[in-house]
């Protein structure tokens, strides 16, 4: 065969790798067809791979079957973390894509020079500083959602003055290097530049804003490897960033919407710090709380019930709990449907994964909208670990920091329960006047002990 | 500008308005495995890598290469793998065991 003639046969398998990739999005609007998506995903993918191992330019493939093989040992157990460790693992992931972008990008530049046009070091500098900003922003993302580094935002005065000149530096030498394209001692500057202004931009953002940062960042890294695409004329890697840059920015507007936040006040408003903890306890106020054995009483005689789960749900690890409470109110005939805010957890749809994992139907599970029309008719709102997405402040109070956020309006239920450690805020500090409605209960404990306390309590009165 | 940006222009622009109006209908119950297999996906630029790697043209673009290669199809087997575990765990009422 010509070498023309394998060229042509190979793009055509670029062409057909394309069109399953985007199917493979399209059959994931249903859960009954998601699962086709993915082999749809994975026939695409092994078919452009492939391909390419036969393309006449690959000449040595020693070192590149020791990558995939080393490729396959990170992946393998990468794919098969337990489902509470999903965010960070979605995190290293988003690092793992960029890294790869940036070292093309890199390798690119030096294996071109001196013959690099202007537009062609414009499109490789845009490339390669994206793809190492997001590169160490996603490694600082990970960090923090392992609680390897701390969760809280990380400020300091001149913060964003800082932030924004590193930036400025890194455009200022990629616009050095459009120039004068052939300064390779400007471009390992301009990468190391770029690298630090991920840290940085990362660095200062707290984990209840995760959810935004790490649709951002998919978005990032999405971007990069279509930029690469341009670089490399590449037309499979064009079209799979786009989708992936156009899902991330989907997924960060949805999350801003659900925050009633902008872009710029998420990535540079360090929230939780500008609140000076305002009229810090003036009047006393008195909470009502109550024992499981009450607790359970109360969820027993209820005809509707509706569980708000949140992120201190997946810190207590208490989802599967959580389904026995399900099981054991449904067999009494209780209607149980979860409310789950687009916000709840540390990436989109975390509290969904969790509660899927632990075998509960997702047509229980329902979206803030749909449930807040239910809300009035509810008997019994049952919160677990969640707190500022149930914050009616956020309708009333236009002094709270999180006045205009869309909540789930639990507050219209007949009763509220909190499952909650203590009466301490949590550290966005944001002070919730739920807690001190006549209607409200409050359930101190560990979420997952107490539920369980729950659980057996309505096992044993059913005896 | 050389002629090829255009063309890719195209295509991207294209593929934009496809990605959105696709991941629009995704339900916002599946956006986690959503961004685990946008980011599978995303994987394939581990082509470009092979490519380059397997050019062996400097030893510099080689190492970086061959380094891409690792972390991309990493991102390519864990995302389709974690995809494929989540969406198995989506189960309706009826079809829950006992």
């Amino acid at each position: 065969m010509s070498g023309i003639a394998t060229q042509q046969l190979l793009d055509s398998a670029y062409v057909v790798a394309s069109v399953l990739f985007i199917l493979s999005l399209k059959w994931l609007s249903s859960p009954v067809a998601a699962r086709r998506g993915v082999l749809a995903g994975e026939i695409g993918a092994a078919l452009a791979v492939g391909a390419t191992l036969f393309n006449p330019d690959v000449q040595q493939y020693k070192w590149i079957i020791i990558a995939l093989i080393i490729g396959a040992a990170i992946g393998i157990p990468l794919g098969l973390v337990h489902m509470t460790a999903v965010p960070q693992r979605t995190a290293l992931s988003h690092a793992f894509g960029a890294l790869s972008a940036s070292m093309i990008g890199i390798a690119e530049y030096y294996v071109g020079i001196p013959n690099i046009s202007r537009f062609g070091m414009g499109e490789i500098a845009l490339e390669v500083i994206i793809g190492s900003l997001t590169f160490t922003g996603s490694v600082i993302a990970a960090g923090k959602l392992q609680e390897i580094l701390p969760q809280r935002p990380i400020t300091y005065k001149g913060q964003n003055v800082v932030s924004l000149s590193v930036l400025g530096a890194a455009i200022l030498l990629a616009v050095a290097l459009v120039c004068n394209p052939n300064a390779p001692y400007l471009f390992p500057i301009m990468v190391v530049v770029a690298l630090g202004f991920g840290i940085l931009l990362v660095t200062p953002i707290g984990g209840a804003d995760m959810p935004t940062v790490i649709s951002l960042l998919n978005s990032y890294a999405g971007f990069s490897a279509a930029l690469l695409g341009f670089v490399l004329n590449n037309k499979v890697l064009i079209i799979a960033g786009a989708l992936d840059g156009s899902s991330g920015f989907i997924l960060s507007v949805i999350m801003c919407k659900a925050m009633n936040r902008s872009f710029s006040n998420v990535m540079f408003g360090a929230f939780g710090q500008v609140q000076a903890s305002t009229k810090a306890g003036a009047e006393e106020r008195t909470v009502r709380s109550a024992s499981p054995e009450e607790s359970a009483g109360i969820l027993a005689a209820a005809s509707k019930v509706v569980i708000v789960p949140g992120y201190g749900m997946a810190v207590a690890q208490a989802q599967h709990k959580v389904r026995e409470l399900y099981d054991s109110l449904s067999k009494r005939g209780v209607d149980v449907k979860f409310g789950i805010h687009p916000v709840a957890g540390r990436m989109p749809g975390h509290m969904n994964v969790l509660l899927a994992e632990a075998d509960i139907p997702y047509d229980r599970l329902v979206e803030m909208d749909d449930i807040n029309s239910d809300m009035g008719q509810t008997d019994v709102a049952l919160i677990i670990g969640a707190n500022d997405v149930t914050n009616p402040a956020a309708r009333t109070d236009q002094s709270s920091p999180i006045f205009g956020m869309p909540i789930l309006d639990v507050d219209r239920a007949r009763t509220v329960m909190v499952i909650k450690r203590s009466m301490n805020p949590g550290f966005a500090g944001i002070d919730n006047p739920l807690y001190y409605f006549d209607k409200t209960l409050m359930l101190f404990g560990d979420a997952k002990a107490f539920v369980a306390d729950i659980v057996r309590e309505l096992s044993g009165s059913s005896k | 500008m050389p002629s090829d940006f255009l063309s890719n222009l195209y295509v991207f622009i294209l593929a934009g308005f496809v990605g959105f109006e696709v991941i629009k209908r995704v339900s916002p119950l599946l956006h986690t495995p959503l961004m685990s297999l946008t980011n599978a996906l995303d994987a394939i630029v581990v082509v470009a890598a092979i490519i380059i790697a397997g050019r062996h043209e400097t030893l510099l673009s080689t190492v970086l290469c061959v380094v891409a290669v690792a972390a991309s199809f990493s991102n390519m087997v864990g995302g389709f793998l974690i995809t494929d575990r989540m969406l198995r765990m989506f189960k309706t009422g009826g079809a829950k065991r006992p």
